[in-house]
């Protein structure tokens, strides 16, 4: 073994002691892969911020001419020169939450089954299934709902109306006890256009959903199972409050999606702009819907009016979107266990 | 600290089966109906599996009521997967299989008849990493196992039970003060207590532990060995270590595990903790308890 010799080191005098430059060195194919990937996400903000400016500086002319009235007018007749989106946006509102309410414990449920109840075997299968969902083009879901599920839905909303009429929003305008019961009053409802629309708000809040349920802390759940928790119990004690940002944030992206839905709900609804709560009654009118159905043969004037409409429906949407981003981004802090 | 424990060798035993929990025809006291104090477990012929690989042959091991025994060996040796075993937290993992019988106090935990969250709240767990639960309080965390297991207590009776539990734990005197703050704002050490009396909670009669100590600093290893110290006399404790001094210093009875290149693993040695660590008889095992590999 060779001796050696130790020498401590000998600090050089200096005058102050600053923070140092430091040049980051990195490769030429790090500093191009980094400015692409800085131009595209650049671009992607490009995008959606050209969107918005394009629909508010089109929106100009209209807000000019009506005003705050533009917000509280019901009626949309061009040719009276009496032009709001109070009553389609309450339809817009509307149809979206009976979207949430059917949605919501059906995504939940599935994703619940999916990360802690079903085989390994048939996982996998659920996954793809959910994921095709959201590949079904909306026209599809628009056809299914007006042909194949509206017959059906129909006895649905006459029962509702029969037995929970007293309560405003399941009331129709008809006598649901006629013997012979005036169905074309519940067709074309923002409820049945509802049903459609939740279609498609399930496998997007079914991803989220999945993708934080999955994320529970291994240990936590083990230890809720060792303490002889039932699946349901670790579901209870450690998925849950490990994942309340993502379903909270989960529910709110697809709320975007549903308040942006087009081509099933413009099959389904009879446009009505009248604001009522009567979710089981035919006639209503959501924002996108009136826009696809009347750019088409939309004067100049008409359709900066069409734009505004847009222009508020890309404002709330962006701001659901929003919130529902931080909500989830806030969730992922939720394991705090790590030592 | 040697509780006259006789340790027979594995060709002898397989009496647990037949005797259900009986020395030479007299009743023990803990296999009696409503002993709710710490119970006799035998693991009786394990074998694992992963899939299709073997990870444990034929593993037989007797643990004595309110002792404290230390499985040893080295890493991949499949001594966490045994101790999984005998909670039932083995089949958690998708593709494990298992054979062989767990007795505790006699009944198989595998029985047909047997709850599976019945078994896991009668043995206990410990685990490697501390494992509060981040959203509850200190408090709750304490009591998670009796809503976990559907128990209602009334609010004294809890509050008594959040004292008791975390005394056992060796945690009262330094939360007291702060019951209600979340769980994991505590040092590794103190969560890593909170854990062991989260799992007291429940009165479990076997607490298994699987390297509770090695994410820890010394100080708090020391005050964990401390804590199993005073709880080896109350609940009958399996712990798995890495740490052979820390096997000597708390277990009666060991048990050194070793998986030989592409075989199960399985036990080559138990005995006396004493015994095992200054008259091995297997020269593996005196390879391993000084040093010379693992």
């Amino acid at each position: 073994m060779s001796t050696v010799e130790y020498t401590r080191p000998q600090a050089v005098p200096s005058l102050e002691r600053l923070p140092r430059k430091l040049a980051p060195g990195h490769q030429p194919s790090d500093r191009i892969f980094h400015g692409a990937a800085t131009t595209i996400g650049m671009f992607v903000l490009f995008i959606t911020g050209s969107i918005g400016i394009f629909l508010g500086y089109q929106s100009i002319p209209t807000l000019r001419h009506y005003g705050l009235r533009f917000f509280t007018e019901t009626n949309w007749q061009p040719e009276l020169d009496k032009i709001g989106i109070a009553a389609v946006l309450v339809g817009t509102v509307e149809v979206a939450l009976v979207a949430m309410v059917v949605s919501f414990p059906l995504a939940f449920m599935m994703a619940l089954f999916i990360t802690d109840y079903a085989p390994k075997r048939i996982k996998s299968w659920l996954v793809s299934a959910i994921d095709l969902m959201a590949a079904v083009p909306s026209i599809i879901y628009g056809l299914w709902g007006f042909f194949l599920l509206q017959p059906h839905a129909i006895n649905v909303a006459r029962w509702l109306s029969q037995y929970l009429g007293w309560v405003p929003i399941f009331k129709v305008d008809t006598d649901p006890n006629a013997a012979v019961w005036q169905q074309s009053r519940y067709t074309s409802s923002a409820f049945i256009a509802g049903l459609a629309v939740s279609m498609m708000a399930i496998p997007l809040a079914c991803a989220v959903m999945r993708a934080v349920f999955d994320q529970a802390p291994l240990g936590e759940r083990e230890a809720a199972m060792a303490l002889g928790g039932t699946r349901f119990g670790v579901a209870r004690t450690v998925v849950f409050p490990f994942a309340k940002g993502g379903i909270i944030g989960g529910t709110m992206l697809s709320l975007g999606r549903a308040l942006g839905e087009t081509a099933a709900v413009l099959i389904i609804i009879s446009p009505e702009y009248v604001i009522k709560p009567r979710i089981l009654e035919a006639g209503t009118q959501t924002t996108s819907a009136l826009i696809a159905g009347n750019f088409g043969d939309a004067t100049k004037s008409q359709l900066s009016a069409l734009l505004t409409a847009g222009f508020v429906l890309f404002l709330i949407t962006l701001a659901v979107n929003s919130v529902a981003a931080v909500v989830i981004r806030r969730s992922r802090s939720g394991a705090g266990t790590d030592i | 600290m040697i509780r006259g424990i006789t340790v027979r060798s594995p060709r002898e035993r397989k009496p647990a089966r037949h005797a259900a929990g009986s020395v030479a025809g007299r009743p023990r006291v803990d296999s009696q109906p409503g002993w709710t104090g710490p119970a006799r477990l035998d693991a009786v012929e394990i074998s694992a599996w992963f899939g299709k690989t073997k990870v444990l042959e034929d593993v037989t091991l007797s643990v004595p009521p309110a002792t404290v025994t230390a499985l040893i060996g080295p890493s991949g040796c499949g001594k966490s997967t045994f101790l999984r075993i005998l909670n039932r937290m083995h089949e958690s993992v998708e593709g494990a299989q298992l054979a062989g019988e767990v007795l505790l106090n006699g009944q198989d935990i595998y029985a047909a008849g047997h709850r599976l969250t019945e078994a896991r709240k009668q043995i206990g767990m410990v685990f490697q990493k501390p494992n509060p639960f981040p959203a509850m309080s200190i408090a709750d965390n304490v009591t998670a196992g009796l809503s976990l297991t559907s128990t209602k207590v009334g609010k004294t009776e809890r509050q008594e039970l959040v004292e008791h539990c975390l005394s056992r734990a060796g945690l009262w005197n330094e939360v007291k003060d702060r019951l209600n703050r979340p769980g994991s704002a505590l040092s590794g050490g103190q969560q890593q207590r909170l854990c062991i009396a989260r799992a007291l909670a429940v009165e479990p009669k076997v607490l298994l532990m699987d390297e509770p100590c090695s994410a820890l600093d010394p100080t708090s290893t020391r005050r964990i060995e401390e804590t199993i110290a005073e709880l080896g006399s109350q609940v009958t404790i399996v712990i798995v270590t890495h740490n052979m001094q820390q096997a000597a210093r708390v277990s009666q009875q060991a048990a050194f595990f070793l998986a030989e290149q592409g075989a199960p693993g399985g036990i080559v040695e138990q005995g006396l903790t004493t015994d095992l660590f200054e008259h091995p008889v297997d020269p593996r095992t005196a390879d391993y308890v000084n040093g010379r590999f693992g």
